[in-house]
């Protein structure tokens, strides 16, 4: 288990290498020109390492607490409510520093985290109600969003990038603004990791084990809204890295959250870099934006684990 | 003063009352059954008494404590529940598994002291899964995974275990395998409490029934002085002989139509 570990941690810092030398200018002139090296590539594959770590770890715990491989921050409408938080705070106070984006995504996920346990009710746990309630509140809040987006037409090209999850543009006061709050969200959540082995054998047992489900199950969820939304309030909505990672990591190092977490945050950044070199390099000068590649790859995984799932 | 003790217990989820006002008395070192119809309420006891569900009203006392005073931590050192339907996850092994059986005794990163690490083999051992130790969980048969769910209630090493309906899904030979498991455990201190829906079964391996319908206590005692076919009866509308069981000597049921 720690040799995989080892190998997708050397992977992903190769990846990691790569994405600082490949890019539009070619090496030999980033090379005379330290500036573009440091500025702009080494950020941003910072930024993608911390915030595909950050979808990871998120995906991990929800998928722990949920005990459903289909669940994710982004498929319950996490995401799309902290996007929908950020666009507002975006479009409708544009004089506000960008730090702002951060709580206010966090706000936003939070609250469509309560919407969503209060519309399932008591089928919290259900893992068909739960995914299409998510999807059904994900489309709602995108509608605002375009709603948004279309009555302040003036703003709307920063704002679509933003939305459709970019790293373009991402420098190193994002890197700041990304750097404490996961020096303190991923501890946390690997301290969480014994409880939600437990919770993985059933409510019941989980009891029986002297776990505190409910304080367990609330704490783990903000947690994964708190980390998703913060990657949100940076690159934007990006989707399905949070349903992916870990559901490869388990693959990868089985169910015990003490591998299995760290393992898809490692997963989840190699991935979000992937995406984001490729968004890059595919069709230069053209940048698309990270979150598509990350959905065109997403979208048929997502729907492979449906059809293979057997839990409904 | 009595082992575990049940006063003026009232259950119910949201509206419905499942349990109203039970009174109930089990004995240390014994091994009682609760039987019933479907539905009348079992499961919903066995959780109660487990401190999963918290009663509407009333208390249940374990040695003079009242359980759903104390944190989960504490209780779950003193009593184990194998629930009716558990959930094996995917991806840990059979020893993962019964490793969580220490949780209640070691630190929030679980790490197993070699002690913990003895008694997780032992369990294993003691249920005969040491040679599948490292597959995984999921991938079991249905008694070869009671069986290890057995051995996770085993590393718990509570005085107090509770088993709902731990025969279903068995076959026959596997019922009487586990049965006698109980039983082992029972000889060497346990207080059990189980659940089952083969009456004679609950009258040849338990020592005491507690008779339940729609949430009320209908009988409690040995199965010789109160399993009559007036209680088969009344309590599941079938009606029966009762017959002395020639190997055990314990009442046997035959349904009539
Ligand atoms: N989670 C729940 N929510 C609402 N009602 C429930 C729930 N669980 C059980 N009930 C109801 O409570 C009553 C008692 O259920 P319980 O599971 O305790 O019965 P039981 O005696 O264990 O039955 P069985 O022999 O079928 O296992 C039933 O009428 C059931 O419909
Ligand atoms: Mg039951």
């Amino acid at each position: 288990m720690a040799l995989r570990m080892g190998i997708i941690a050397g992977a992903l810092l190769l990846l990691a290498i790569a994405g600082v030398m490949l890019g539009t200018l070619d090496l030999k002139q980033a090379m005379t020109s330290t500036w573009v090296l440091q500025e702009l590539r080494l950020s941003r594959v910072l930024i993608a390492i911390l915030a595909g770590a950050a979808l990871g770890i998120a995906g991990a715990l929800t998928q722990g607490v949920i005990r459903n491989p289909l669940a994710s921050p982004d498929l319950i409408g996490v995401t799309a409510g902290s996007g929908l938080a950020a666009t507002t705070t975006l479009l409708l106070f544009p004089q506000l520093a960008y730090g702002w984006l951060i709580p206010a995504a966090i706000i936003g996920g939070l609250l469509a985290l309560l919407l969503l346990l209060w519309l399932t009710g008591d089928h919290a746990l259900s893992p068909s109600r739960l995914v299409l309630v998510g999807i059904a509140l994900s489309f709602w809040f995108g509608a605002l969003v375009d709603w948004l987006l279309s009555s302040q037409p003036q703003q709307i090209n920063a704002a679509l990038v933003w939305l459709t999850g970019s790293l373009w543009g991402r420098g190193w006061s994002h890197v700041w603004l990304l750097l404490p709050c996961f020096l303190v969200l991923i501890p946390f959540a690997l301290t969480l990791s014994r409880k939600l082995d437990l919770l993985a054998l059933g409510d019941d047992t989980a009891h029986c084990l002297g776990t505190e489900v409910r304080q367990v199950r609330l704490l783990a969820l903000s947690t994964a809204v708190a980390l998703a939304a913060i990657s949100v309030a940076v690159c934007g909505a990006i989707s399905f890295i949070g349903l992916v990672a870990p559901h490869l990591a388990r693959l990868l190092v089985g169910g015990r959250h003490l591998l299995l977490v760290p393992t898809a945050a490692l997963l989840g950044a190699a991935l979000l870099l992937c995406a984001d070199i490729a968004a890059r390099t595919l069709a230069p000068p053209i940048e698309l934006p990270a979150g598509v590649l990350t959905s065109v790859i997403g979208a048929p995984y997502f729907m492979f684990l449906m059809l293979r799932y057997r839990g409904w | 003063m009595s082992y575990l003790s049940i006063e003026g217990l009232r259950l119910s989820y949201g509206k419905q009352i499942v349990i109203d006002n039970l009174d109930l008395e089990i004995r240390a070192g014994k091994i009682t059954a609760l039987i019933g119809p479907n539905g009348c309420g079992k499961s919903t006891l066995l959780k109660t008494i487990a401190r999963v569900l918290t009663p509407e009203r009333g208390t249940v006392r374990l040695r003079g404590e009242d359980i759903h005073l104390q944190n989960s931590r504490t209780v779950s050192q003193h009593l184990a529940l194998l629930p009716q339907s558990p959930i094996t996850p995917e991806g840990i092994s059979i020893r993962d598994l019964v490793s969580y059986g220490r949780a209640p005794w070691c630190g929030r990163w679980g790490r197993l002291s070699g002690e913990d690490e003895q008694i997780v083999s032992d369990a294993l051992e003691h249920v005969g899964l040491t040679e599948l130790a490292d597959q995984p969980a999921s991938a079991l048969s249905g008694g070869q995974r009671q069986r290890a769910w057995i051995a996770m209630i085993l590393a718990q090493q509570t005085e107090l275990v509770l088993l709902d309906e731990p025969t279903t899904w068995l076959d026959i030979c596997h019922q009487i395998e586990l049965l006698q498991m109980m039983r082992q455990l029972n000889q060497a201190g346990k207080t059990i409490v189980v659940v089952l829906h083969d009456l004679n079964q609950a009258c040849r391996y338990c020592d005491e029934l507690v008779v339940l319908k729609h949430g009320q206590l209908q009988r409690q005692g040995s199965p010789a002085d109160i399993f009559t076919s007036e209680l088969v009866s009344s309590v599941f509308d079938v009606t029966a002989e009762i017959h002395r069981d020639p190997i055990a000597g314990s009442p046997t049921l035959v349904a009539l139509n």
